[in-house]
């Protein structure tokens, strides 16, 4: 993974795979950078969650490896952080990644407000919320705020996401620290 | 340009959008769209699929292409990332594979426009019921 929007895509997308109706990102970054990602999908009982990092673990029948959580633990690893995983089955799961953000190693953030955006066009039955806080601020978007607001007029139309994916990006330039 | 902060500074878009879609919807008859699914899984999104998806929300309207871009998951077909299937109305869908932005524009100026077959098509190996 080339940037750390691309985990956040590949992680909520194991939370839509559970039929999650909410997915909850969090973005961190006052002191260590923090990723977490929280839905109410079907969860996963004890053992499942203890395999989820082993890249020859998956649940699906198409091929034999899980490759999203153990390329995000190797990341977040690198620069001396962690990934935890909790979950538990009809709870929902929340994976929370740590990265060093001065590490030479911390993958660049990527464009995250076009990652969240295209989550939620791309997803119509499932509650984006996103937050991102940082020493100056704090922004928050949720995409069922955002569908009630445009009423008829489809997320997913390509200018609605151009305008949305530019709103949160100049929210998100206003609270950048550096 | 003024800036976009809240969702109120979105009114204007929306008015426009929601304009050209009545327009639209008298012009055209509805349910003849496009479906476009795009690969969303590590492998497509480690070989930039997210890319690839922008590039079909992006330019499918600037060619007056009615369609529905929607993510998919793994289809097995890992080698050939980024893959798209597309299903044109009353069509059999046809997964593509290593759809770049470039590829993506052959795909929408060959296949979706002139209903010519274009490289990088993967045979089909299953129907879905």
């Amino acid at each position: 993974m080339q940037d750390l929007s691309a985990h956040i895509m590949d992680i909520a997308q194991n939370s839509i795979r559970a039929n999650a109706t909410r997915v909850e990102i969090d973005v961190d970054e006052r002191d260590t950078l923090a990723i977490t990602i929280r839905d109410n999908g079907e969860g996963m009982n004890e053992e499942t969650a203890k395999r989820v990092t082993d890249p020859f673990f998956t649940s699906r029948a198409t091929r034999r490896v899980g490759l999203g959580i153990p390329l995000l633990v190797q990341n977040a690893e690198a620069t001396g952080g962690s990934v935890t995983i909790r979950s538990s089955p009809g709870q929902g799961t929340t994976v929370v990644a740590l990265f060093t953000r001065s590490h030479l190693d911390c993958p660049p953030a990527g464009d995250i407000p076009g990652t969240i955006v295209l989550l939620a066009a791309a997803n119509p039955g499932v509650e984006v919320r996103y937050r991102h806080a940082t020493g100056k601020g704090e922004y928050s978007f949720n995409s069922t705020e955002a569908r009630e607001f445009l009423g008829e007029v489809p997320l997913d139309d390509p200018e609605i996401v151009a305008a949305l994916r530019e709103m949160i990006a100049e929210n998100i330039k206003e609270i950048q620290t550096q | 340009m003024e800036k976009i902060k809240t969702l109120a500074d979105l009114k204007r878009i929306k008015e426009n959008v929601q304009a050209k879609i009545e327009l639209r919807e008298r012009s055209e008859r509805p349910g003849e769209l496009v479906q476009v699914k795009v690969a969303m899984a590590t492998c497509g999104i480690a070989a930039g699929s997210k890319e690839t998806m922008n590039y079909f929300i992006d330019h499918l309207d600037k060619n007056g292409i009615r369609a529905v871009v929607t993510q998919t998951g793994c289809m097995g077909y890992c080698y050939a990332e980024p893959t798209v299937e597309i299903s044109k109305p009353g069509k059999e869908p046809i997964v593509f594979g290593g759809v770049t932005p470039a590829r993506a524009e052959e795909i929408i100026q060959r296949y979706l426009k002139n209903d010519e077959l274009v490289e990088g098509i993967i045979p089909v190996n299953y129907r879905s019921v």
